[in-house]
């Protein structure tokens, strides 16, 4: 890993387990590469620690490469960091300069209990999906691509609800960690398609009774969720969302 | 639990019900607004106090202000449950929020919070009284045939068990009615510059509050449309944020300046 000259403050929450109380704690990091990820400077930052003979802080990553939705950083007040339409990992220290205090913090939300440090809990998404999230299909030979037409405009929209990566920074954003812009996508990129009609109605009202159960707060109209997310979710899936859950409940 | 009950109580049911209470209670403000205009004609109150006495003995109207008054309930505090339980939602505040919501949608409990506290004092100030005060009554005699008004404050012990008086004289062209005098009671009302600047302040209050909240209604029931979305939100902004408040607020500020 290439080093470079940067000096970064950090204040990081840390937390033993979800039964303690955690706290900031600063930490400065030398030698940043402004090339490095926000996530290479974590990795900087945790084998310094090891080799001191401390605890390396816990933080969530996958692909690194912003399709996982793994990396769940709320930095300086912002779900993955300053930039729009990215997650952590797309993050790069060029974004800050040399000497910033950056204050890192897990996901606040009941229903994504801390873990530890920076990992928590996202599994309440999981049980949404579980609940509506799916197609019923016989698997057998794909259809020909001919015989279900799907309008372009209508695939699109179902196209760009699909790039959800349920990464949970809608929550995060929200002042009341809603969970609304990860429902919605969800039931979109269904409700869209012609695949999705035969429990069309079941998963709008099971998904959102999951939601309820799964303690996220309810939906105010602020738009932060559609502003701070990594895949630029638009706000009129809540609108479907709402449209198909009240349709489903005045005629299922 | 019935579907009905099962829909209400849902995180969307929630807030469907604040959506319509909240778009009802747009409506109220529209017409209050245009019905209150008739404080700016220079007719010593005969428009304005015929009209107090027509809204508050027309059954009809009787009947949709009580409703509006609930529903005025009905509203501040179930939102104000909606943001409890939505605080309950994150136990943990953030050390730092950047936010990147505007600050109406951020703050309507609190703006709402305000506007009720403003319409117990302005009801306190002029329903109550007007219902409950023995409020001086004034006489205007109108000739028919030219329009023309003659305004007579009756004296201070006069009182009438209806509230309103009316007379027609054939014989003089001329219909006369004794009511009592809200008018002047808002010109009384708005000598103080305290008033006047908690009336201005509860205007921005609203403001602020229908800037989110009127758009937001027609998101909450799924009215989002690139045809009529760009509509919904002129509407929010210029007529009910921006429009209704300035009209209302330009009533006490004339007021106080007459005086």
């Amino acid at each position: 890993m290439s080093h470079g000259n940067m000096t970064i403050n950090l204040k990081v929450w840390r937390q033993k387990n979800s039964r303690t109380a955690g706290n900031l704690e600063t930490y400065e990091v030398k030698g940043v590469s402004e090339d490095m990820s926000f996530l290479e400077m974590f990795d900087v930052l945790n084998e310094q620690l090891v080799s001191e003979g401390k605890e390396p802080i816990a933080f969530d990553h996958d692909c690194r490469e912003g399709i996982c939705g793994m990396c769940s950083m709320y930095i300086n007040g912002r779900p993955h960091g300053p930039l729009q339409g990215v997650t952590t990992c797309q993050l790069h220290m060029r974004s800050f300069k040399d000497g910033d205090t950056i204050v890192v913090e897990p996901w606040r939300a009941t229903a994504f209990p801390v873990i530890k440090d920076l990992v928590v809990d996202r599994s309440a998404f999981d049980r949404i999906i579980a609940s509506g999230g799916f197609v019923s299909v016989n698997t057998g030979n794909a259809q020909d691509g001919n015989s279900i037409p799907v309008p372009k405009n209508e695939a699109d929209k179902a196209f760009s609800a699909a790039a959800c990566i349920g990464c949970g920074a809608c929550v995060a954003a929200c002042k009341n960690a809603s969970a609304m812009l990860f429902v919605s996508a969800k039931v979109s990129q269904l409700a869209l398609l012609p695949q999705g009609q035969a429990e069309r109605q079941d998963r709008a009202l099971n998904m959102v009774a999951q939601m309820d159960t799964e303690g996220f707060g309810s939906c105010t109209n602020t738009g932060a969720c559609a502003a701070e997310c990594p895949k630029e979710i638009s706000l009129e899936n809540i609108a479907r969302l709402n449209r198909e859950y009240l349709g489903a409940s005045l005629t299922k | 639990m019935s579907w009905l009950t099962k829909t209400l109580t849902s995180s969307i049911g929630k807030k469907v019900l604040m959506s319509l209470t909240g778009l009802f209670l747009c409506t109220f403000l529209l017409v209050h607004l245009i019905g209150n205009l008739q404080l700016f004609k220079h007719d010593g109150g005969y428009a304005f106090n015929k009209y107090a006495v027509f809204m508050t003995t027309f059954p009809l109207i009787k009947v949709v202000s009580y409703v509006n008054y609930a529903l005025i309930l009905f509203h501040a505090f179930w939102g104000l449950y909606l943001e409890f339980q939505n605080r309950k939602a994150r136990p943990v505040r953030y050390a730092v929020v950047k936010n990147s919501s505007t600050f109406s949608s951020r703050n309507m409990a609190i703006l709402g919070t305000i506007l009720l506290v403003y319409i117990v004092v302005h009801m306190g100030d002029f329903w109550y009284k007007f219902h409950n005060e023995p409020l001086p009554y004034v006489q205007y005699t109108e000739n028919v045939i030219t329009g023309e008004v003659v305004t007579q404050k009756m004296p201070e012990t006069y009182t009438q068990e209806v509230k309103m008086v009316e007379m027609t004289n054939e014989a003089a062209g001329t219909h006369t009615i004794v009511v009592k005098d809200l008018y002047e009671q808002v010109g009384i009302s708005f000598q103080n510059p305290l008033l006047v600047i908690f009336y201005i302040l509860g205007m921005v209050a609203v403001g602020y509050h229908l800037y989110h909240g009127f758009q937001s209604a027609f998101q909450t029931l799924g009215w989002n449309h690139p045809k009529y979305t760009p509509l919904v939100k002129f509407l929010g902004t210029w007529i009910f944020a921006i429009a209704i408040p300035l009209g209302f607020a330009a009533m006490p500020i004339y007021f106080f300046l007459q005086h």
